[in-house]
């Protein structure tokens, strides 16, 4: 069975096309103001890498916060199933999956089967999220990659007090007044957010092996903060992290339809 | 699945907790009713479960959703005592 599982996240959309559990195609691109044509962009642009042909796909499932605007999907599944499912299948001894995106952060718990049976979400404050991040590299007026790299070559601790992304950049901008060095106050962000997101993953009662997924998986700034804060020395990154809600959706359109 | 509906910022963290193993078995769904802000909404979840979850759109701001049931001495919340398989927490 060839499946498509669509991520409509809040700042890029992902497509996984699936034969069986093999990936045959995957695309992504930015979200932008015409979502629903991006979607439909993303689906051709995956059909083409898939070389194949759209009438090929038997089930499409779509999930990510725009998940209902996408009219032609067989199925609709929340980010936290998809996430589970997915994170599951690129290492099935996961058993706490943190998905941090552009605009919110989640945590799941999955059980021995790949079933969720915990999820927690903070889609509300952007000081917890991946464009925390890039608001506060815009700050100091250098590139995310550079900006994430930098955090690892500072032992500073200097806590950041403001609780908000708005009064956090206020916070950079008198640390730069300051001539604190840039390599201190990206550690500082980074030891920022990894502190939130690490609060909001312990309502999910933590169990290892734990992983993270999402944009800022890629970020080692926030990977060294986070592994740190809740004092672990392993963390799993899946080889594509920005594709597991996707890849998790494309599973459950198969499982789905078999269950059907 | 332990679902928690909700948020942290500066001021606090404010979820709702619902056990949706428990939720499921519950064929009334009183707590749907008993919300005067209409806070719950009866959904078939991901597995093919009746249970409840927070309404679309009003996640972000349960907090404020929930301070009138929520004065200094107010015995049992509306929510709580509607629902009887006990599935309902709030965090704050």
């Amino acid at each position: 069975m060839i499946s498509a599982g669509i991520d409509i996240g809040s700042k890029n959309i992902k497509v996984i096309i699936l034969n069986g559990k093999k990936t045959i195609g995957e695309a992504i691109r930015t979200s932008g103001e015409n979502q629903e044509k991006a979607v439909d962009e993303t689906l051709a642009l995956a059909v083409k890498n898939a070389k194949i042909d759209r009438s090929d796909i038997d089930k499409i499932a779509a999930t990510g916060i725009g998940r209902k605007t996408f009219k032609n999907a067989d199925y609709v599944i929340t980010d936290v199933t998809a996430g589970g499912r997915g994170i599951f299948e690129c290492n099935n001894s996961v058993r706490t999956g943190i998905e941090i995106g552009a605009e919110e952060s989640k945590a799941i718990r999955v059980s021995q089967t790949g079933k969720v049976t915990d999820s927690a979400v903070n889609e509300k404050c952007a000081a917890g999220s991946g464009s925390f991040v890039e608001s506060m590299a815009r700050a100091l007026g250098i590139n995310v990659k550079l900006f994430a790299e930098l955090a690892l070559s500072s032992d500073a601790t200097i806590p950041m007090n403001a609780q908000c992304a708005v009064f956090a950049e206020s916070e950079v901008v008198s640390l730069i007044a300051q001539n604190t060095s840039q390599k201190d106050i990206s550690k500082a962000v980074h030891d920022s957010i990894a502190s939130r997101v690490s609060s909001m993953a312990r309502r999910v009662k933590l169990e290892p092996k734990i992983a993270i997924f999402g944009g800022l998986a890629y970020n080692p700034g926030f990977v060294s903060a986070f592994k740190k804060n809740l004092e672990i020395e392993e963390i799993f990154i899946p080889e594509k992290p920005l594709f597991v809600d996707a890849l998790g959706a494309a599973l459950l359109a198969q499982e789905k339809t078999v269950e059907d | 699945m332990i679902a928690n509906y909700g948020y942290m910022d500066g001021s606090g963290e404010y979820y709702i907790t619902i056990d949706t193993d428990k939720c499921a078995e519950c064929r009334g769904k009183m707590c749907v009713t008993a919300c005067p802000k209409a806070l719950f909404e009866r959904v078939t979840d991901d597995y093919d479960d009746d249970v409840v979850k927070i309404a679309d759109g009003k996640v972000k701001d349960i907090r404020y959703q929930c301070m009138e049931c929520k004065p200094p001495g107010h015995p049992v919340l509306p929510c709580i005592a509607a629902c009887t398989p006990m599935a309902l927490k709030h965090s704050w």
